[in-house]
């Protein structure tokens, strides 16, 4: 048994070695080597100045901006160095008054949308805190709130929405989507 | 459902159908020792590792080297893992300057990522530096599947030898599914995953500027977003070969940053059952009949699509708490619908629903949603599908010897009823065997049972409750299931980092691993001293549909028997309750 104490000890070091440098570091080197965005962040950049990530969301709260998924992140929504899901049960009741209240917001804020009900994905918290999308029912939903504080028509909104909409990938995959920190990007650069 | 939910379900199925022959067939070739199309790429470093370690490739072990070996290279991982968390403070690679990590917490990770287990009682992003990710989680990543894989094919072993006494060399059968096998696969997925936008880089946080500025819980106004980023895709690919599952981030492929596209979750859930599904075909062609192999992939796969069916059904349908408010969640062209309450949009319900069932019946345990969050059936299916033991597929290579379990209990019971002689694969299933089998299977309801009983009644237990009512049983349940079938997904609600947790989790994977380890070799053990009993008109074929349906009825009949008294007082309570 000595001798199998000695080899594994020996692999151990030798296999932490392969798989805990040698296999991140090359990793690492073909990621900044050809995908060298992706690889740090996806970060959007306008006029010398990081203005986010396209993959990570952005808390907005201002009638004039999308909203995007509520967030349980603390000690601020959507604080992208810690990220956490609210883990509310369904039947805990701390949940049904937070949707409610979200639901009240957004029916007094929307109060000339003549959709049927407020699209779940608005009222409900992402699994990271940091959802970048929302669906497109929900951007659809808040469009004549923000035209009507942005003084557009809600057409233009919605051109603008569909512009910035991605659909499935390769047709088949996920869902339909809107990244919100894009959709309101563009916004401000409407003016 | 819509028509995309199935088109991409079908075509997840489909793949991973046409993945196993080929991959199956590979990985036999590797352990047999032939030549494959990497060999003369790694055949090299192979044989360099072993003239420095002092091995020879051809020296073989009987079971008691062979698990002791086992056991003494995992526990010596265990403790470097332990000391990389303790000392990070001081070690490199720590951009964010994160301390040590206390005792139990260090303990609780060290047990999990060397029992492939990977439960998250750590918060990824704030608790552990880029060098204990790297040299401690993405090693054990490595290691603890390699070790899996291992098991299996010295259990296999004792299926095909006959009147011998080895089975096989543990360091070569470890080196060998890391070398070949692991590795190679990592390396391709996470060079994709990057391309889909999962970071890699061993730089400190990014910092940007918040478009529209929030105030935090104490007023202060925030102005910039920290953005963790770090060597995320080289873990993620590991996590999901390797059926491991420990997030670089608190919320695992949830994270945009681990799973940014459809595409990636697409092959991050395929990457969760490929090794298993492949190894039915590598254990039929070890064996020398790839029916028998067949056979067991069918078992599982009957299980997984009704499972699947179920959760997919479940979270497309309505959050209970939507009941009293107008809110639109039906699937339709403009969105996923469904309970999206710890889901994100771009992967929505089904894909949800799809990864849940995948990693439960796997011993993947990562996760892209919230199981806490999900209605009480949808719940239901991943918990029961860990307690059934992560035999449907499972783990890699824990989750066939897993499932042999449940084949040599199955012809033992089988044999009785008709009055043959129980045997599988020629050799002849005794006392002894039926022994270790019911250990493997009574280990695991042990632990869970008897852990979820000793929390819930003490106040330290539940302390850890997050969500009131049959929710925060379900909680607890659901934690010792995951702990003691080494999944590692969570109702994350539950506070576990306590040192009651640590402690008694760390515990209950610790046991969960090795006493199902122990007795898998002790079976090759004995199995491989027997004759092969030449087939007669009185073997029972261990191939047909019939086998398949009685396969498939033992392993829901018990872990209905074990777990249906407990999942009453949590999720079908709960379901109850809506009505």
């Amino acid at each position: 048994m000595g001798r199998q104490i000695r080899s594994g000890l020996v692999l151990l070091g030798l296999f932490t070695v392969i798989t805990g440098i040698v296999y991140p570091l090359v990793v690492t080197g073909i990621a900044q080597a050809f995908f060298h965005r992706q690889a740090n962040g996806s970060i959007i950049t306008a006029n010398g100045e990081s203005n986010g990530s396209e993959l990570i969301g952005q808390p907005f709260s201002a009638p004039k901006y999308f909203w995007g998924r509520p967030s349980a992140t603390s000690p601020f929504p959507y604080n992208a160095a810690s990220s956490a899901g609210s883990n509310y049960g369904p039947f805990n009741p701390a949940f049904r008054e937070a949707v409610q209240a979200r639901v009240e917001a957004l029916t007094g804020s929307d109060l000339d949308n003549d959709r049927a009900g407020v699209p779940v994905d608005l009222v409900t918290s992402s699994a990271s805190g940091l959802d970048p999308h929302i669906s497109i029912a929900a951007a659809r939903y808040q469009a004549p709130r923000v035209a009507r504080y942005r003084g557009l028509s809600v057409e233009q909104v919605n051109l603008l929405i569909d512009h910035i909409a991605e659909d499935r990938q390769f047709g088949i995959f996920g869902e339909p989507r809107v990244n919100v920190l894009q959709l309101n990007l563009a916004l401000d650069q409407l003016k | 459902m819509t028509i995309f939910d199935w088109l991409q379900i079908g075509l997840y199925l489909l793949v991973l159908l046409l993945l196993v022959k080929p991959l199956g067939a590979y990985m036999a070739h590797v352990y047999e020792g032939e030549r494959t199309f990497l060999s003369p790429l790694v055949g090299p470093v192979e044989r360099l590792l072993y003239r420095i370690s002092g091995l020879r490739g051809d020296e073989e072990m009987d079971w008691k080297t062979y698990a002791l070996s086992m056991l003494f290279f995992n526990f010596a991982g265990l403790l470097l893992l332990y000391a990389l968390q303790r000392l990070q403070g001081v070690l490199p690679l720590n951009p964010q300057d994160l301390g040590t990590v206390r005792p139990d917490l260090a303990f609780n990770a060290a047990a999990s990522f060397a029992s492939n287990t990977n439960w998250q009682s750590y918060s990824g992003e704030t608790t552990m530096s880029y060098l204990s990710k790297m040299l401690g989680f993405t090693v054990q990543n490595f290691l603890s599947a390699a070790t899996g894989m291992a098991i299996l094919v010295a259990m296999t072993r004792g299926f095909v030898r006959q009147s011998a006494r080895t089975i096989g060399n543990f360091w070569v059968d470890m080196s060998r599914s890391v070398l070949y096998i692991l590795l190679p696969l990592s390396l391709v997925l996470a060079v994709i995953l990057v391309s889909q936008g999962v970071v890699q880089t061993l730089d400190g946080s990014q910092v940007v500027r918040l478009v529209e500025p929030v105030r935090d819980a104490n007023g202060q106004t925030v102005n910039q977003q920290v953005i963790a980023v770090g060597p995320v895709a080289s873990e993620v690919a590991i996590k999901q070969l390797g059926t491991n599952g420990g997030g670089f981030f608190n919320v695992n492929s949830a994270h945009p940053f681990e799973n940014p596209t459809p595409l990636s979750n697409f092959l991050e859930s395929l990457a969760i059952l490929l090794i298993p599904a492949a190894l039915c075909y590598t254990f039929g062609k070890m064996v020398g009949d790839t029916r028998k192999g067949w056979a067991i992939f069918a078992a599982m796969t009957i299980i997984f699509v009704v499972m699947l069916s179920v959760a997919v059904w479940a979270e497309q349908g309505r959050n209970p708490a939507m009941g009293f408010v107008n809110v639109d969640h039906r699937a339709s062209r403009v969105q996923s619908g469904g309970n999206m309450e710890g889901k994100e949009v771009r992967f929505g319900a089904a894909n949800s629903a799809l990864w849940a069932t995948a990693t439960t019946a796997a011993s993947n345990g990562s996760v892209n949603s919230m199981h806490d969050s999900f209605t009480p059936i949808g719940g239901l299916v991943p918990m029961w599908l860990i307690q059934l033991g992560e035999v449907v597929y499972g783990g890699v290579g824990s989750g066939l010897y897993g499932m042999l379990a449940f084949v040599i209990i199955a012809v033992f019971v089988a044999g009785l009823m008709i009055g043959r002689t129980p045997e599988y694969l020629g050799k002849k299933i005794e006392a002894y065997e039926m022994k270790m089998a019911s250990l493997m299977v009574l280990v695991p309801v042990l632990l869970v049972l008897f852990g979820t009983a000793i929390a819930v009644v003490t106040p330290m237990g539940r302390a850890g409750i997050f969500n009131p009512g049959a929710h925060g049983f379900s909680e607890v349940l659901y934690a010792f299931s995951s702990a003691g079938n080494n999944n590692g997904s969570a109702f994350a609600g539950i506070m576990a980092n306590t040192p009651f947790y640590n402690i008694a989790l760390g515990l209950a994977m610790l046991f969960g691993r090795y006493w199902l380890a122990i007795p898998a070799l002790a079976i090759a053990g004995s199995l491989v001293q027997k004759k092969k009993i030449p087939i007669s008109a009185g073997t029972l074929p261990t191939h047909s549909p019939l086998f398949v349906f009685w396969l498939t009825a033992v392993v829901i009949i018990v872990g209905a028997l074990s777990f249906f008294p407990a999942l009453s007082l949590g999720p079908i309570v709960e379901q109850l309750l809506e009505r």
